[in-house]
């Protein structure tokens, strides 16, 4: 039964775009290993070279910063163990300053070295979820090895002053990373303004192969590997390379560059189409994140009265796919962590609900959520306790 | 297109209940109830409010509200099947087990979602002897559930105890299997071990 599909999950992950499926099955053939001498093996070097540059293109490095990783996770776990290593080895920079609404794999990993002894400070957000700086400014000091603040948020999408970050903790010889899983192909990721030494990105969050991703790393920054064994990516990263997918993630940050002003335009667009709707059909909402710094296709709404497992499962129903902040979704008793560090009353992120556009989406899309969602929310509040 | 809306979270019955609740209170309904029973909270994530007609003793109808996810709502929709009709005994004795079972099961970190309904209940079965000015016969012959999670009661530890099957924690544990899901209930068993323990001098 062909059923309508309303795919409002893209901060989960995206479609491959045709042109990078297309791109990858033709990199198939190219199977010789890249790191041999013989032709089948430069042939493979060479694609995966001209998407290094396509990389650099897209987040304003230069092309030999650039380092292949299985994904985001794993180059925010580089990051961490390469400051863990400076640390072990004796640096009197002993501390690492992050916040309390990054990624998980950030999040664990400083639950894991806190666990085991390192300084880690979690800077609290305010309630827009933008990084408190007053706070941030007194946590900073001379023995700050790294700040790490993701660029944009996955769950209510508030966008970091990276910039200001940046300043601030290089005039104390700090190091900075910034996970831009979630910003980029949405607003500009230049690695250059934004004054980064270390910066996260993952190819399934912009129409680009799963389980392929990117940490660019200054030239002049501490490096050490997470995974040893080869002499891939200049020693930075063993492992027989991934052809197709590399080749795929170049192809998919091309089509971000050349699309990067009019997709922001347009997911900004339906974002505000879908949020005014809502705000005007239904009664008692709270939109949540920051309305003026946020990534323009994610939406973030709390439905007081209606829990956001049950509303993601009726709209389901209806083919509409979206993700909760709701405990009962993520099989903790916890709601989001992220909504609850933004100071969101925790009745309200149980009844959160994120909306998160992507290139595929139309305003026909916006207007048949309007048209399911409001009998919905009727419908839970209704059945609800008052 | 592939097939993969018929892969749901949850069983078919919980399913058809989640759509299609049964018993639940509508606004403007005049229900009038002989007892309410409330549980559960808004930041807990689910909330249940219960009201019972009780004639000759029996659960005559039911009517409820409930903040929940789909566990929680299909949990308190099957309890309401299942209570009318029970005599205020057999209401009483209801278990989060039976309800779970007659679902079909629910995924193992959605148990607690089911645990409320029988509370609630039973909290509206007090509420109705309560206001007759009656005793509650039932209040102390029903095992008070411990690990919610996996129904584990005051009395089955105190037996266990008592009988000397379970030594420690761990014994008590490996037969019980109090403590492996939400893990909630660890200090309050712990503390009924250790009272038990000295009760029973064992």
């Amino acid at each position: 039964m062909e059923q309508h599909i309303i795919y409002l999950d893209n901060n989960a992950t995206t479609p491959m775009h045709e042109d990078v499926i297309e791109a990858v099955h033709e990199a198939h053939i190219l199977y010789g290993n890249a790191s041999s001498m013989h032709g089948l093996g430069r042939a493979s070097a060479e694609a995966i070279e001209q998407s290094r540059q396509s990389i650099a293109s897209l987040i304003d490095c230069s092309a030999k910063e650039v380092v292949f990783t299985s994904g985001a996770s794993e180059a925010n776990n580089t990051v961490f163990s390469i400051i863990r290593e400076q640390i072990d080895l004796g640096s009197k920079r002993d501390r690492i300053i992050t916040t309390t609404i990054e990624h998980p794999s950030i999040i664990e990993t400083v639950k894991y070295l806190k666990s085991r002894g390192y300084k880690i400070d979690e800077c609290p957000v305010d309630s827009t979820g933008r990084i408190d700086l007053a706070t941030f400014k007194r946590l900073l000091g001379e023995d700050v090895a790294l700040v790490s603040v993701m660029t944009g948020n996955n769950e209510i999408g508030t966008i970091q002053p990276i910039e200001e970050i940046s300043a601030l903790s290089h005039a104390v010889g700090a190091l900075v990373h910034t996970d831009a899983t979630q910003a980029i192909g949405k607003i500009e990721v230049s690695m250059r303004k934004m004054g980064v030494d270390y910066l996260s990105l993952s190819g399934h969050k912009f129409y680009g192969p799963k389980g392929i991703g990117v940490l660019a790393v200054k030239t002049k920054a501490p490096f050490t590997p997470l995974v040893h064994g080869g002499h891939q990516e200049g020693g930075r990263r063993a492992g027989t390379y991934n052809t197709a997918c590399i080749v795929g993630i170049g192809v998919a940050a091309k089509l971000a560059k050349a699309d990067l002003q009019a997709e922001h335009d347009r997911l900004w667009s339906l974002r505000e189409m879908l949020r005014k709707g809502i705000e005007e059909r239904i009664p008692n909402v709270v939109v949540n994140g920051n309305q003026q710094h946020c990534l323009p296709g994610t939406l973030d709404v709390s439905f007081p009265h209606a829990e956001g497992e049950s509303i993601l499962l009726y709209l389901d129903m209806e083919g509409i796919m979206v993700s909760t902040g709701s405990a009962c979704a993520s099989g903790s008793l916890e709601p989001s962590y992220v909504l609850l560090a933004s100071g969101v009353d925790i009745e309200l992120a149980h009844g959160s609900i994120r909306f998160s556009f992507g290139r595929y989406n139309t305003a026909d899309d916006v207007a048949y959520v309007l048209e399911k969602l409001p009998p919905i929310i009727k419908r839970l509040r209704e059945m609800s306790t008052r | 297109m592939t097939n993969f809306m018929s892969q749901w979270v949850y069983t078919p019955v919980v399913k058809d209940h989640f759509m299609n609740p049964r018993n639940t209170w509508k606004e403007g309904e005049d229900f009038q109830a002989d007892g309410v029973g409330d549980v559960g909270s808004l930041a807990c994530g689910d909330q249940m409010q219960i009201m019972i007609q009780v004639k000759d003793d029996k659960i005559a109808d039911l009517r409820w509200l409930t903040y929940g996810c789909a566990s929680a709502i299909a949990s308190t929709s099957m309890m309401s099947e299942m209570a009318i009709g029970l005599t205020l005994k057999e209401a009483y004795n209801l278990t989060p087990a039976m309800i779970t079972d007659a679902l079909g099961g629910l995924p193992e970190h959605k148990f607690h979602c089911s645990v409320l309904g029988d509370k609630a209940l039973r909290a509206a079965i007090d509420d109705y002897l309560e206001k007759q000015g009656r005793e509650n016969p039932f209040k102390k012959h029903v095992a008070k559930i411990i690990c919610e999670c996996k129904s584990v009661t005051d009395v089955q530890i105190e037996d266990l105890v008592k009988s000397g099957q379970a030594k420690t924690l761990d014994q008590l544990q490996e037969i019980t299997e109090y403590g492996t899901v939400c893990g909630k209930c660890k200090e309050v068993v712990s503390d009924l071990f250790d009272e038990f323990k000295h009760i029973y001098n064992v």
